[in-house]
C-alpha cells in the first residue's frame, strides 16, 4: 500500500527546504530582470553558478573567511553581469537572451573540464567548504549538534535549521529590498523601460544604466541563491544545465512574473507538487498501480507532470497566483 | 473645417522671426536650435542632407514635406535618437550634436512619437511622474530610503495632478495607460512631456489618428505651449492643422530643406508645390501614394475656401 503520511510529510518538508528558499531567490532575481525590466535572461544558472562556485573556490583554494567568500560569490556575479551587459544592452531583448544563454552553458562547460580540475574539481564538483558556515551557527549555542529539533514533518539536526534559517533569510531580506525598490521612483523608470524603453529614453532617463543595474541586482539574488543551494549538497557542474533557468522561469510564471511575493509562493508550489509527484509515482509503481512503467522511467514522469501542471497555469492564470488579471486585459 | 479657427478666433501668429527675405536655411532673430551640415544616409540612400537650420525660439515651427522627405529622421538627429553622418548642431547656444538622447531631454528638449508612446501597464498617474525631472528617488541607493524622496514624490504628484487637470485626464489618473483611447494617449504623451518643464517641445505628427472631437482640444494645448513661453516644433500632415497655428513653416524635400516662411506664403512658393508635385510628374496621377493625394486635396480645398472668404 501506499504510505501517504510519508508522501505528503516528505512534500511538506519542501516547504521550508533550502533548495525552496535558492530556487525562490533565483526566481526573485529573475522578477527584476523579466518581470519588472522586461530583460530576458536565459543565463540565471550561470548566475547561481557563479555564486557557488565563488563561494567554494574562495574557501577551498583560498582559505577566506565565510564573509569573504560570499563576497567573492557576489562579486563574480556582478562582473559577470557587467561582461554580458556591456555590450547587449544596447541592443534588443532578444541579444541578451542568446548572450546568456550561451553564457552560462561556457561557464558550466569551463567548471567541467578537467583542465582547471585542481581548483574546480571538474565533473566531480567541490565539497568540504562549509566548516565556516557551520561555526558560524548561532544555533549551537543552545544545542549539542546531534540534537533534533522541530515538530511535525520538520524535524532536524541544528546545522540543518541553520541552513534554512540563513536561506529564507536571505530570501525576506531580498523580498524587502525588491519590495521597496519597486515602490520607489527607481521603481518607476525600471517599469517605464519594461514597457517602452525609448519613451523612458525620451524623458531624460539613462535607460542603459537603469538596465545595468537591474541586470547587477537580478545577478546578484541569482548568486546568493547558488550559495543557499549548495548548503546542503555538494558543488556539482552538471545540477547547472539551462533547464535549471527553465525551472526558474516555470517558478517565476507561476507565481507572477512582475510580483515580489509570486517568486516565492511559485518556488514552495513548484517543489511541494514536484515532491508529491516523484514520491507517488515511485510508490505507484512498487505497489504496481502503473505497471507499463520502469523505476527509471517513473523518475522522468514527475517533470512531464510538473510541465503538464505549468502548461495549464500558463493558459488557464497566465498572470500567476498574484498577478494583476487587470495587467493581463491589455497585453501587447 | 476652417469653422475650428472660426469659433475660437483665430490664434495669434508670431511675426518677424527672420532676418532677410524666408529662402531655406534664413537666419532667425532669437534661434534656439541652429543646425549645420546634417546629413545622414542609409545604405545609398541620403535621408537627410540639410545644409543650415534655425528654429525661432518662442514660436511653433511645423516641419512638413511628402513622404520620405526626412521629417523625421532630422527629428530622431536632432533629439540623440539617432547619429549623424555629419553635422553640428547647437540648442540654447550649447553644442549638442552626437549626445545620447537621454542627455538632449535633460536638457530641456522633450520630444513625442509618431506612434504614440503611452506606457500601457503604468497608470496614467506614473506616467505623468515618470516625465519629472532631477528625482532623487530615481538613484539605485536613494531609492531604498523612501524618508529621501517623499517630499519631493508629494510635489511631483501634485504637479503632475494638475496638468493631468488641464488635460481633461485626471479621472483617469487611477487607470491603466492601456485603458486610454488614440486621442487620449497623444495627450498623455504631450502632458508627460510638459512634466520635465523643457524650453522645446518636439512632436511628431500629434494629429495622427486623432479623433476629429479631440483635434481642436490638442490644437489649443498646442497654442497653449507657446503663450507660456515654450518652442514648439512639430511634424505635422494636416495642413489645416499646418495654417492655423504654425507661425513658421520649413519644408523639407528628399532631405532637403527646400522653403521657409510663413505658412501662407510657403503654400504657395513653387518650391513647395514641386516638393510635393515635382518629383511625380511623370507619372499617372493615380499611382501617387494617398498621403501626397490628401495633401494636394487639402491645399486645393483650403484655397478654394479662402477665396469664397
Amino acid at each position: 500500500m501506499i504510505d501517504w503520511i510519508l508522501l505528503f510529510s516528505n512534500a511538506a518538508q519542501e516547504i521550508i527546504s533550502p533548495t525552496t528558499a535558492a530556487y525562490a531567490l533565483a526566481a526573485l532575481g529573475l522578477a527584476i530582470h523579466f518581470g519588472f525590466t522586461g530583460l530576458l535572461n536565459f543565463g540565471q544558472a550561470g548566475f547561481m553558478m557563479l555564486g557557488a562556485y565563488g563561494f567554494a573556490i574562495a574557501t577551498l583554494t583560498f582559505g577566506w573567511p565565510v564573509w569573504a567568500a560570499i563576497l567573492m560569490g557576489v562579486g563574480a556575479a556582478i562582473v559577470f553581469a557587467l561582461i554580458l551587459g556591456i555590450p547587449t544592452l544596447r541592443l534588443r531583448a532578444d541579444y541578451l537572451a542568446i548572450v546568456t544563454i550561451a553564457a552560462a552553458e561556457i561557464i558550466r562547460l569551463l567548471f567541467t573540464t578537467n583542465t582547471f580540475e585542481s581548483v574546480t574539481g571538474s565533473a566531480d564538483g567541490l565539497q568540504g567548504y562549509k566548516g565556516g558556515f557551520e561555526a558560524l551557527n548561532p544555533l549551537l549555542l543552545f544545542f549539542d549538534e546531534k540534537d533534533l529539533l522541530g515538530f511535525g514533518p520538520w524535524v532536524y539536526n541544528p546545522y540543518d535549521w541553520w541552513v534554512r534559517i540563513f536561506g529564507w533569510g536571505l530570501v525576506a531580506i531580498a523580498a524587502f529590498i525588491t519590495w521597496r525598490l519597486f515602490k520607489s521612483p527607481w521603481g518607476r523608470v525600471i517599469k517605464g523601460i519594461r514597457e517602452d524603453e525609448d519613451a523612458v529614453r525620451a524623458l531624460g532617463k539613462n535607460v542603459y544604466f537603469y538596465k545595468m543595474q537591474s541586470l547587477v541586482i537580478g545577478g546578484v539574488f541569482g548568486a546568493l541563491a547558488g550559495m543557499v543551494f549548495i548548503l546542503p549538497r555538494a558543488v556539482v557542474p552538471s545540477n547547472y544545465q539551462t533547464s535549471l533557468t527553465f525551472f526558474i522561469y516555470a517558478i517565476l510564471l507561476l507565481g507572477g512574473a512582475a510580483t515580489v511575493f509570486g517568486p516565492i509562493i511559485g518556488s514552495v508550489i513548484f517543489w511541494v507538487l514536484l515532491s508529491f509527484f516523484s514520491g507517488f509515482i515511485a510508490r505507484a509503481v512498487e505497489v504496481g498501480w502503473l505497471p507499463f512503467l520502469t523505476n527509471v522511467q517513473a523518475g522522468q514522469l514527475r517533470f512531464i507532470l510538473v510541465g503538464v501542471a505549468i502548461m495549464l497555469i500558463v493558459i488557464y492564470r497566465p498572470q500567476g497566483i498574484f498577478g494583476n488579471k487587470k495587467e493581463l486585459a491589455f497585453v501587447k | 473645417m476652417s469653422s475650428s479657427a472660426g469659433a475660437k478666433g483665430a490664434p495669434i501668429k508670431s511675426t518677424g522671426l527672420h532676418i532677410g527675405e524666408p529662402a531655406p536655411g534664413v537666419k532667425k532673430v532669437d534661434p534656439i536650435i541652429v543646425a549645420d551640415n546634417i546629413t545622414r544616409s542609409f545604405g545609398g540612400l541620403t535621408a537627410v542632407q540639410v545644409e543650415h537650420l534655425e528654429i525661432p525660439r518662442g514660436a511653433i515651427t511645423a516641419l512638413i514635406g511628402p513622404n520620405g522627405a526626412g521629417k523625421t529622421t532630422l527629428f530622431n538627429l536632432l533629439t540623440g535618437f539617432d547619429k549623424p553622418d555629419t553635422g553640428e548642431w547647437t540648442f540654447d547656444g550649447q553644442g549638442i550634436s552626437g549626445i545620447p538622447a537621454f542627455k538632449v531631454a535633460r536638457k530641456g528638449q522633450v520630444r513625442t512619437f509618431q506612434l504614440t508612446k503611452a506606457l500601457s501597464l503604468l497608470t496614467v498617474l506614473d506616467n505623468m511622474k515618470l516625465g519629472a525631472k532631477g528625482q532623487s528617488g530615481e538613484s539605485l541607493a536613494r531609492a531604498l530610503f523612501p524618508w529621501i524622496w517623499r517630499k519631493q514624490e508629494a510635489e511631483i504628484e501634485a504637479r503632475a495632478i494638475d496638468l493631468l487637470t488641464r488635460f481633461k485626464l485626471d479621472a483617469k489618473k487611477d487607470d491603466y495607460a492601456a485603458s486610454l483611447s488614440g486621442g487620449q494617449r497623444k495627450l498623455l504623451e504631450m502632458a508627460r512631456a510638459l512634466m520635465s518643464q523643457p524650453s522645446l517641445v518636439m512632436l511628431d505628427e500629434p494629429m495622427a489618428g486623432v479623433n476629429p472631437a479631440l483635434t481642436q482640444s490638442l490644437l489649443d494645448h498646442i497654442l497653449n505651449l507657446k503663450t507660456e513661453g515654450m518652442t514648439v516644433l512639430f511634424v505635422e500632415h494636416d495642413m489645416h492643422m499646418v495654417r492655423h497655428i504654425a507661425d513658421w513653416v520649413v519644408v523639407m524635400a528628399e532631405g532637403r530643406v527646400v522653403a521657409e516662411g510663413d505658412p501662407h506664403e510657403v503654400m504657395a512658393n513653387p518650391a513647395v508645390i514641386d516638393a510635393y508635385l515635382g518629383s511625380h510628374h511623370d507619372e499617372d496621377l493615380g499611382d501617387l501614394d494617398t498621403g501626397v493625394m490628401t495633401a494636394i486635396k487639402e491645399l486645393a480645398d483650403d484655397d478654394a475656401d479662402q477665396e469664397k472668404n
